[in-house]
């Protein structure tokens, strides 16, 4: 008997319509657990590091996390991995909503996509009958759109489906996969699937998910319960905004009030700050326009925090909101209309597209034409307005049509073949990859680390537990202390309790690269905790004092899959998952030298504390002045394999370890 | 006849305030394994929430009773514009379909307020649904003594007619083992 996973990979070869059910390696999960650990072992086992995104060789996989299909509230993840067309690099989009677990329930853990279908296809996974299916039918439909469309096909209103759509079939860098309430956006896991010629994946699942230790694993629910009851109850004080002062994923939709986003983020294409956006009136015109859109609030499987909302706003056809994208777009068109953001909302979500690449890519193109690199000529038949531009661009890049083909590339890559200087225009990217639209003026060496060295790539989906910014006073930072029992220890709190917004004790010499490496290390591993075993960000690893947490994570795998695992044990098992992924980004080039945020990310600079704060983190985490994983700390992990390996290439040179450390 | 009172429970559904996270289906199922809590399997839930999300329509069911044969379910709903057939709303575990059969052995499930012993405070569903959808209520009402009984006589009767005394004795029996094991 299986526990927690049902013990399955459903690989799929494309080409040749071959299907199998595959029994699993039970060693895997008590090496990896799963989600995302699991996935990284598959692709250093089975994608060489030269294989690119479209290369049929390149697999996509569909991952359930360990938990999903458990009790544990919130853990419904979806993680599709694959080698993304932005950065050559592993990338693992997750989306929330109800997949991951109804995939579990038809006895899966993963579906492994590998190679081409010969035309557009859809999956249906149906417990032990999985079918590919024709879908030239379905050929440029919207990817909100085509999920319906599957479940009447199929007669299935029970199916879950996701989807890609234009933007997907045309291969666009930054094509989402969507389903039901959330996508799988970033670095373009969509893009290959259109690549695949899979249009949709169908799931419906009967089957059960076994529980090890059921009645314990119900007396650690019974808690977490309770301390989400009074987490609703007692939302927390003191903090910069309040759309972080619950648990679950930002709650964007229940509050209106937005002057921290629109007053500390970047407008157009991460440009201009505007500190006194903010006003009485704009939160009169916004409020009218939020409540006449908000339909229905919604949650994600087994979650009571109903985070996403259903969107219902004048003739637009219905759509289901996700996070930041109230925003993104809105601040990069420079409109203040937010009657906008429901419009073309609509419009992104159907195309299948990333909202945080995509508004930035718009708003480069529109500065490129200002600057006169993109001409009249390129720009015919465009309205003149902002709001006008974007949706023109939109549908060029959905398209590949025009300059839309070089836009879909995504700025990085857009930059270099448009040439005449475009590449100056890319200012927010770090390894080829757009960044959340947030340019300061002081170098903050927490966020260096997170934004240069995570193998997600992604700030936001690395942040987390440790507070954006110090408190001010005495109290207020003992208040925060007082119930901090997240915190994994005490010199956590003490770093905290330290950290002061000016003077003495603040960025960029406090906290020390020491303490910013101990900090960043530990906010990692929750993610890496999260995305093996499927939990939602805003349940744990992205939010301030959550329900899920060091303490805590251990007891419910431990009763879900029988293993004994304690905090330590655990800990040694995500950064396994992690190395393993180090070391496979450093087979496809990833040194210290691509460890840099855009110059102009904060004002004031500091190369030497910089340097410092890398060589710290690198020392930290056991890997060498270049950012690869020592042999000695591979060894630790069981990962001699991946030692051999790195050396076998001229990666790691035997030896040279204790020199760079 | 004289008068007996019996505990009524009711469950009030707020279904304006559902958001479809199916929390009530995973602890339904849960608590109606065994052992209790080894297994998750909505399809075994005897609360299913119907959800066609663009539309808006989120519609907690609970299992009801079971039917021989299947009505024609001819009727037909207009929500918002959307036409739904009768059967999309449909709480019977009816043998046209799935909805509410035990997915394994195909026997029909139904929604038994969590009966348990010690009688629990809350049934599952209502106790994991922090969002107030599910409202329970437990009443005392007067009732015919003697009533039940005479109930249980015609539904015994029923069964009877449908598969033989033998079939109906065994299958007590068989209940009568379960339980005690
Ligand atoms: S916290 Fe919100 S986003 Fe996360 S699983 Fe729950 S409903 Fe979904
Ligand atoms: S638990 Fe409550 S909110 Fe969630 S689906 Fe069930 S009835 Fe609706
Ligand atoms: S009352 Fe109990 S048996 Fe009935 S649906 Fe709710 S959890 Fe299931």
């Amino acid at each position: 008997m299986r526990y927690a996973e049902t013990g399955y990979y459903l690989e799929i070869d494309l080409a040749t319509g071959n299907i199998e059910k595959v029994e699993t390696d039970p060693k895997l999960m008590e090496q990896h657990l799963g989600g995302l650990g699991t996935d990284v072992k598959l692709f250093w086992d089975r994608v060489p590091p030269e294989v690119k995104a479209f290369d049929p060789e390149n697999i996509l996989v569909f991952s359930a996390g360990l938990l999903c299909g458990t009790p544990a509230w919130g853990t419904n993840r979806t993680i599709c991995s694959t080698i993304s067309p932005q950065t050559n690099l592993l990338a693992y989009p997750m989306m929330g909503g109800f997949w991951a677990p109804e995939l579990k329930f038809a006895g899966y853990d993963k579906v492994i996509l590998r190679n081409k279908a010969p035309q557009l296809v859809y999956i249906w996974i149906h417990n032990d009958k999985v079918e590919i299916r024709d879908a030239t039918h379905l050929k440029g439909k919207g990817a909100v759109e085509t999920q319906e469309l599957i479940r009447q096909e199929l007669n299935e209103p029970d199916a879950q489906v996701a989807a890609i759509g234009l933007a997907g079939e045309n291969r666009v860098f930054f094509a989402s996969i969507e389903q039901s309430r959330s996508s799988a956006s970033r670095l373009g896991s969509g893009a290959v699937m259109g690549d695949k010629n899979v249009k949709a994946i169908a799931v419906r699942g009967t089957k059960d998910v076994n529980i090890a230790r059921g009645e314990e694993f119900m007396q650690h629910m019974e808690e977490l319960k309770k301390f989400v009851l009074h987490r609703n109850e007692n939302p927390l004080k003191g903090i910069e905004m309040v759309i972080h002062s619950g648990v679950g994923s930002p709650q964007a939709m229940r509050h209106v009030d937005e002057q921290w986003h629109t007053t500390g983020f970047s407008w157009g294409n991460a440009r201009v700050r505007r500190k006194n956006f903010w006003t009485e009136e704009i939160y009169d015109n916004w409020s009218k326009s939020h409540w006449s859109a908000v339909k229905r609030f919604i949650s994600c499987f087994n979650c009571p925090q109903q985070c996403g909302t259903l969107i219902s706003f004048q003739d637009v056809p219905r759509y289901m909101m996700k996070c930041f994208s109230k925003l993104s777009y809105l601040l990069a068109c420079q409109t203040e209309n937010m009657d906008f953001t429901w419009r073309i909302l609509h419009k992104a979500f159907e195309y299948g597209v990333d909202s945080f690449t995509t508004p930035q890519v718009l708003a480069f193109a529109v500065e490129l034409y200002e600057a006169g690199i993109f001409t009249e000529a390129d720009f015919k038949g465009c309205p003149k307005d902002n709001e006008g531009r974007f949706f023109w661009l939109l549908d060029k890049v959905a398209h590949r049509d025009g300059i839309g083909d070089y836009l879909a590339d995504g700025i990085y890559w857009a930059a270099r073949r448009i040439g005449k200087g475009a590449e100056a225009f890319d200012h927010n990217t770090i390894k080829k990859h757009e960044q959340m639209v947030v340019k300061l003026a002081m170098l903050d060496p927490i966020y260096f680390l997170m934004y240069t060295t995570n193998e997600k790539l992604s700030v936001t989906q690395m942040e987390g537990n440790f507070p954006q910014t110090a408190k001010g006073t005495p109290e207020l930072k003992e208040m925060w202390v007082r119930d901090w029992i997240q915190a994994p220890n005490e010199k956590i709190k003490e770093y905290f309790m330290g950290w002061n917004p000016r003077g003495e004790g603040s960025n960029p010499y406090y906290p020390t690269p020491q303490m910013s490496s101990e900090i960043v290390d530990w906010m990692e591993m929750l993610h890496n905790i999260d995305d093996a075993i499927g939990l939602c960000a805003g349940m744990g690893s992205f939010c301030y004092k959550p329900a899920y947490h060091v303490h805590n994570y251990h007891k419910f795998i431990s009763a879900a899959t029988g293993m004994d695992l304690d905090k330590d044990s655990l800990k040694k098992i995500v950064n396994r998952n992690r190395n393993l992924h180090r070391a496979y980004h450093n087979m496809r080039g990833i040194t210290r030298k691509d460890e840099k945020p855009p110059e102009d990310h904060w004002r004031h600079r500091f190369p030497e504390l910089e340097e410092e704060l890398l060589t710290t983190y690198y020392k930290y985490k056991g890997w060498n002045y270049d950012g690869i994983p020592t042999k000695e700390r591979l060894h630790e992990l069981d990962l001699d394999y991946v030692a051999e390996e790195l050396i076998k290439r001229g990666i790691l040179k035997d030896g040279e370890d204790e020199k760079n450390s | 006849m004289a008068k007996m009172k019996k505990i009524v429970k009711t469950i009030t559904v707020d279904a304006d305030r559902c958001n479809g996270c199916r929390a009530c289906e995973v602890a339904c199922s849960a608590f109606h394994a065994t052992p209790k809590y080894s297994i998750v399997n909505p399809a075994r839930s005897r609360i299913k929430v119907i959800t066609y999300r663009l539309d808006d329509i989120f519609f907690p069911i609970f299992a009801g009773a079971y039917t021989k044969a299947g009505c024609e379910g001819r009727d037909s709903y207009i929500i918002d514009g959307k036409e739904y057939r009768e059967c999309d709303f449909c709480r019977a575990s009816c043998p046209t379909r799935n909805r509410f059969t035990d997915p394994d052995s195909g026997l029909p499930l139904r929604c038994d307020m969590c009966e348990s012993d010690p009688p629990l405070e809350k049934p599952k569903c209502v106790e994991v649904c922090i969002n107030d959808v599910l409202i329970y209520e437990e009443r005392e009402e007067e009732v015919e003594e003697g009533e039940p009984i005479e109930s249980i006589e015609i539904g015994v009767k029923a069964l009877v007619d449908k598969h033989g005394l033998n079939e109906v004795i065994e299958t007590v029996e068989r209940v009568q083992l379960s339980k005690k094991a």
